[in-house]
């Protein structure tokens, strides 16, 4: 046996001579094959493999075109060819011959013909298209073998367009009497699934069958398509939870035949399956997992002996225990199984109980705890791979006690690491953690210094923009800023002044953009100095013309004249005639800039706050300029978006305006309405995203961002919570010394480098006191930095309380001062590209420059002006304060029990009609006011209702209501006059809306006099959202389409799409329609439009289109705000859903 | 969903390539490089599972192998597949193989690639596992063999049928195949 197994390469010649072995007997000495195999391993070199493949290449070419060929020959042929393609040589003429083959042979030769087939071809390969009709031939064929064989090839690959053509026979193969065939069959159309769902939508009840088919194999390969299924839309299968819970239970009980045992292990790779399954089942599902948790526990007993595959079956048990609706016991026994996994001596085991720890540490971190020597152990395993699971799993339970020893650890392997994709992914980890948890400034700085130079080029380019971001908007306190910024700067100097040579491009430029913009914080450093290690690098051979132009706009921040002029100059000459524009561009900045401080000084404010500067991004100042163009003939600017989506709308309905008519778009009317800037930085005022905006990419990116911290693992904690208490074994840690838990303080600095002590064993303790402090002192919740009790040091500042998503457009423009190209840079670059004459770019310049403050300027009022809007934005707190102007007396009825008979004081004419619930709005000795307002069809109606609660009557009452945004008008008289004791007056006003805005408010005083003689007055407020004044809004799609064009106002942004089992667009549509009273007049395909009009009767319209997961909606209207104020409600809409 | 499987000896030399996803020839080619590269540097007592070759991985690709005396038999899958399932599927294929080899070895490989495949075909097939029971899969390629003995003559038997008799002959297979009987001698054999 031995000489087997010894049978290897070097002893093939004297093999092949001697022909003592049955392999080779095989051969017969003529075989072609065997030649070239003897020939290829008597080779020594690469080229001469390459030069005797080419030959054998050549004869096999010769040999194949020759019509004397027969298909025996040929067969041979085409394993030959095979063999060379494996080996990586081009045999690209064969392909017709094997597809020729597989037409004309017999079954033999056919199976060659198909191998070939399928592995010098891919899908959209065009010669596939000649084996369409072999397949339907061969599907046809009474032969199984070669039905066998087309299934085969089909599931290998086939062209995505012509699965129509064999679709049928396929699915008939589902009936075959043989149980191989109807399992390729099932495998078949799960590949065709895969490819092209649509098309096999309508064989879903032949799926069930298959699934329920009385061989278990065919049964197993349906799995893959309920898993796949499942995995999409589990809301879908619920139903099945049942029959699949059933069939594992008979495969664990060992119902099947023992065909089926592994290893004395029923079936293990069916029952992975339907681990996988149901887990996805179960997920956040109680009632559902209900059902499956007999048969996990079930699972989990019986796979308790000692073979590979049961733990494979252990290990989906435990992932599915910890991925469906908790229960207790069952978790107790998982945790206990990961135990033997993360124990176990044999290292796959361990990375994978790894790998379930990292997968439970969220909801469990106690476990984690009782792991620790063994994770302290995996931490140096010369193991890379077990070594960066371990990071994974430190990186689940970094606290801001433990990061500063994760961090490092991190680093260390960073440094060993040599595969890209890790050093991507652990670069990415380490720059959250250190901005999440960071215990000080130097501490920050320099893990970001490691983070960049060793991240290099490859990382994530949110890295150093979300640096740049978190040093200029700093936090708080303005001292601790300040620190944080002067400490930056002074280890880049050091940096810049060793061998930047070898520093990464990205590092190079957070470095000059953080020197540009606060070198000067360092007093002793002089800008002269800077602006010279500065112009180092413009010099060095490998920098790129990014970096340069990073380098040239930090040095026109620095420039000051005088002194430092003649590098400056130098510079600006030597880049002023390079042939890259933007560097070009920067180096006349720089030149006049330089030359010209107090231009400087307002183009590039020192120490600005980038939250203050607005960017007129509509360039209003353009205006005239466009209107000029406009009425000389040009045609109007469409957007980039806006094209493109009147390309795609070409295919469906289309809405949009090809090209205004002429006479509509020579007034310049609708150009300067769209683009008017008071109506975009309202408009941004309001819904925070105005269309512009939205639409440069940026504002997603950001938004992903908010996600990722809002959605993170602590949403997922939050819902876990139970979980918690319930699998909360108290299990203090063996090692950690108990007066160490509290103080963090100390613990920061304490690395096991820095206590060196004599023993390993000891050191390891260290190391895992260092690591999971916290994990056993502090709840559980509070781990994953939810509620951190040490807050977070880099908290970004607060933001205004504006509606939602108001910040976007801040932070969209600081991050564009960040990076230089932004929308001013561009249109500067434009210019220069226009007229290239340099007088007229700093007259130019100086122009924008005036425009920056002037549109700041009307910024101001503009927030000035919304302001009252967001304050009144809270209902509840307006209510609360209402203020009672002329009585202090205290009110110990807030008027709550007379509130429950209020409804019946409505007017008998409204009484039928759906009204808001009746808020009280303010109360004092005598009087208690309470409104409510009715919807009905034609108008909106508020019932102020006034009750005396006092013992005695009031006189001369008199109510008055008004409001900003409202017309008010009186229906009935107003009550006025007296009120005897405990009676209740009402008063009806209709309201219109004049002005549209998020929520409109009524402002109503009553003012009465007491018996005694004095007079007193009440004051109240009451807010009505906008949404009361929707109705829907019916018309025919033609109408809309000419009302589409007609209107001027109009708004864009991306909505969450709802994603229940319905269709989405249908699914948001209807919710939309439900919440807001919309009228849905057409969906076509991805697309649907919307319209509705608000009281009395102006008309906004609203198209959706489902693009990227998105919902793009679109809305116009006559009435400038509306379709702002509209997007907002539909936002709120949606989210509260 | 398995994504490519390769077997390559100990000097990188491919052996059996088989891709379930397209990649250009010239990438297949530089995927073999990297993940004999990758493989080939492990010792045997590490772990037989790889994440993230920069080639063929994004993060939800891995490598799972083993290496038998001069072969390594390369599995990269997604995030779809078992680990230590793949890991006995590579067994049972490796069974397999011996089974119709009759103590296979390397050579056989190099000589019969083509039968290899169709053995592979009974295994796995698009990507997806077919066939589990080495038994079925034996029987799935004898029924193919014994066509290529009358070139044709038998060749539409069914396999039920086929294998049917065989068991006939063979009444009792054994069921708990025994690793240790197995020709290729490697160390890796014992399960991990």
């Amino acid at each position: 046996m031995s000489d087997v197994v010894e049978k290897t390469l070097t002893a093939l010649p004297s093999l092949l001579s001697l022909d003592s072995h049955p392999g080779s007997a095989k051969l017969s000495s003529t075989s072609k094959l065997g030649n070239l195999i003897r020939g290829i391993t008597e080779l020594t070199s690469k080229h001469e493999e390459e030069k005797l493949i080419q030959h054998e290449l050549l004869a096999i070419k010769e040999q194949v075109s020759s019509p004397n060929t027969t298909m025996r020959q040929m067969k041979e042929l085409m394993v030959r060819s095979i063999y060379c393609e494996m080996l990586g040589y081009e045999a690209s003429f064969s392909y017709i011959h094997a597809i020729k083959l597989a037409q004309q042979g017999t079954v033999l030769e056919k199976r060659v013909g198909y191998l070939a087939v399928s592995l010098f071809l891919n899908e959209s390969h065009e010669l596939l298209l000649l084996l369409v009709n072999t397949v339907l031939k061969d599907l046809q064929s009474t032969n199984l073998i070669e039905v066998c064989m087309a299934l085969t090839v089909v599931s290998q690959m086939f062209p995505k367009d012509m699965i129509p053509a064999i679709l049928p026979l396929v699915e008939e193969k589902l009936n075959h009497p043989k149980e191989i065939i109807r399992r390729k069959a099932v495998l078949a159309l799960y590949k065709f699934y895969l490819i092209a769902p649509n098309q096999v939508q309508h064989i879903h009840n032949k799926f069930r069958k298959a699934l329920c088919d009385k061989d278990p194999g065919v049964m197993t390969a349906s799995l893959h398509i309920y898993l796949q299924m499942i995995q999409e839309n589990p809301d879908a299968y619920k139903d099945l939870t049942p029959s699949f819970v059933t069939i594992l239970k008979q495969v664990v009980g060992g119902k099947l035949p023992m065909d089926f045992n592994y290893h004395t292990v029923p079936a293990p790779w069916l029952q992975i399956q339907l681990l996988r399954i149901l887990a996805l089942l179960g997920k956040n599902d109680q009632s559902t997992s209900e059902v499956m948790y007999e048969v996990l526990d079930e699972s989990l007993r019986r796979a308790e002996m000692n073979h590979n595959i049961t733990y494979a079956i252990l290990y989906e048990c435990v992932k599915c225990i910890y991925t469906i609706h908790p229960k207790s016991d069952l978790l107790e026994k998982a945790a206990k199984c990961i135990g033997n996994f993360v124990l176990s001596p044999k290292i796959n085991l361990k990375y994978l109980g790894l790998k379930a720890l990292t997968y439970v540490v969220q909801q469990d971190p106690k476990l984690a705890l009782q792991h620790q020597m063994t994770i302290i152990e995996c931490l140096d395993h010369p193991d890379l791979i077990i070594k960066r699971e371990t990071l994974e799993l430190l990186f689940r339970i970094t606290n801001a006690q433990n990061v500063t020893v994760i961090v490092e650890k991190m680093l260390e392997f960073l440094c060993i690491s040599e595969d890209d994709h890790t050093t991507i992914d652990l670069v990415g980890k380490v720059a959250e953690l250190a901005e999440k948890y960071a215990p000080d400034n130097e501490w920050f700085i320099e893990t970001m210094n490691t983070v960049f130079s060793l991240g290099g080029d490859m990382m994530q380019p949110d890295i150093p923009n979300s640096f740049l971001k978190l040093l200029s908007e700093g936090f708080d306190s303005v001292e601790e800023d300040r620190k944080l910024k002067l400490f930056a700067v002074n280890s880049y100097v050091p940096l810049l002044r060793g061998e930047p040579g070898k520093l990464p491009q990205r590092f190079l430029q957070v470095i000059s953009w953080v020197l540009g913009e606060y070198s000067h914080l360092r007093e002793d450093l002089e800008p002269a100095e800077v602006l010279s290690l500065l112009a180092k690098l413009l010099d060095m051979k490998n920098s790129s013309s990014e970096t340069k132009s990073w380098v040239l706009m930090a040095m026109t921040k620095l420039c000051k004249g005088g002194t430092d002029a003649s590098v400056t100059q130098e510079v600006s000459e030597t880049y002023s005639s390079s042939l890259d524009t933007v560097l070009r561009q920067r180096a006349h900045e720089l030149q006049y800039l330089s030359q010209d401080p107090e231009l400087r000084a307002r183009v590039l404010p020192r120490g600005a706050n980038p939250e203050t500067l607005e960017v007129d991004s509509s360039l209003s100042f353009l205006d005239r300029f466009v209107s000029e163009a406009l009425a000389a003939g040009a045609a109007p600017y469409k957007p980039p978006h806006q094209r493109q989506e009147e390309l795609d709308q070409s295919k469906a309905l289309s809405l949009e305006p090809y090209g205004l008519s002429l006479p509509i778009s020579m007034s310049s009317c609708s150009i300067t309405d769209r683009q008017s800037p008071t109506l975009l930085s309202m408009s941004s005022g309001l819904s925070g995203d105005s269309a512009d905006l939205s639409h440069k990419g940026g504002s997603s990116a950001l938004k992903l961002d908010g996600v990722k911290r809002v959605w993170g693992r602590e949403g997922y904690l939050a819902q876990r919570e139970p979980v918690e208490e319930a699998a909360q074994v108290e299990v203090p840690s063996p090692i950690q010394s108990p007066g160490r838990q509290g103080e963090g303080d100390s613990l920061h600095s304490q690395t096991p480098t820095q206590t060196p002590t004599p023993e390993p064993e000891q050191e390891k303790q260290q190391l895992a006191s260092s690591l999971f402090v916290g994990l056993a002192s502090q709840s559980s919740v509070s781990l994953m930095g939810k509620s951190e009790p040490t807050p977070q040091r880099f908290r970004r500042k607060a933001k205004g309380q504006g509606p939602g998503s108001s910040f976007n457009a801040s932070e969209q423009i600081s991050s564009s001062l960040i990076s230089p190209p932004s929308a001013v840079d561009n249109l500067l670059c434009n210019n220069l590209l226009d007229s290239n004459n340099a007088s007229e770019l700093a007259e130019q310049t100086s122009q924008l420059s005036q425009r920056l403050t002037t549109a700041n300027g009307t910024c101001h009022t503009e927030a000035e002006l919304t302001e009252p809007d967001t304050k009144g934005c809270n209902p509840a707190l307006r209510r609360d304060n209402c203020v009672v102007a002329a009585d202090p007396g205290p009110h110990d009825d807030p008027g709550r029990l007379t509130e429950v008979c209020l409804d019946s004081y409505l007017p008998a004419e409204l009484s039928g009609l759906s009204h808001s619930e009746i808020a009280p709005l303010c109360a004092n000795q005598s009087l208690n006011l309470s409104a409510c307002h009715v919807q009905k069809e034609d108008s909106l109606i508020l019932v102020v209702f006034i009750i005396n609660s006092s013992e005695s009557a009031i006189q001369q009452m008199l109510l008055q209501v008004d409001s900003e945004e409202l017309e008010v008008s009186c229906l009935c008289d107003s009550p006025a006059g007296e009120m005897t004791s405990h009676s209740v007056a009402v008063g009806q006003y209709s309201l219109t809306v004049k002005r549209p805005a998020v929520h409109v408010e009524v402002v109503g005083t009553v003012s009465y006099q007491l018996p005694a003689g004095t007079s007193q007055s009440l004051q109240f407020s009451y807010k009505v959202p906008l949404t009361s004044f929707i109705r829907p809004f019916v018309v025919s799609t033609e109408e809309y389409g000419t009302m589409w064009l007609s209107f001027s106002h109009d708004t864009k942004q991306n909505l969450t799409l709802i994603n229940d089992n319905q269709e989405p667009l249908t699914a948001t549509l209807n919710a939309l329609k439900k919440k807001l009273q919309l009228h849905v007049v057409e969906v076509i395909g991805m697309e649907g439009i919307v319209a509705c009009r608000l009281l009395q009767d102006l008309p906004c319209l609203m198209h959706c289109r489902v693009n990227a997961g998105w919902l793009a909606v679109w809305l116009r209207s006559p009435v400038p705000d509306l379709p702002d104020c509209l997007i907002y409600h539909c936002q709120r809409a949606l989210q509260s859903l | 969903m398995i994504k490519a499987i390769l077997i390559f000896n100990n000097h990188g030399k491919p052996r059996l390539i088989r891709f379930y996803q397209y990649f250009a020839e010239d990438m297949q080619q530089q995927i073999i490089r990297e993940t004999f590269h990758l493989v080939s540097k492990r010792d045997d007592n590490v772990c037989n599972f790889l994440e993230g070759g920069s080639l063929i991985g994004g993060s939800d690709y891995k490598l799972i192998y083993r290496h038998y005396a001069t072969l390594y038999f390369v599995f990269c899958v997604d995030s779809s597949e078992s680990e230590l399932g793949i890991l006995d599927l590579i067994q049972v294929f490796v069974e397999t193989l011996d089974k119709c080899f009759e103590n296979v070895c390397e050579l056989d490989l190099i000589f019969h690639m083509d039968k290899v495949h169709y053995i592979l075909q009974e295994v796995v097939m698009g990507g997806m596992v077919l066939e589990t029971n080495m038994n079925e899969i034996v029987a799935q390629v004898e029924v193919q063999n014994r066509m290529e003995k009358s070139e044709g003559g038998l060749s539409a038997a069914p396999a039920r049928a086929v294998s049917a008799v065989k068991n006939m002959n063979l009444p009792e297979i054994p069921r708990n195949i025994n690793i240790g009987d197995i020709n290729i001698k490697v160390p890796s054999l014992s399960p991990f």
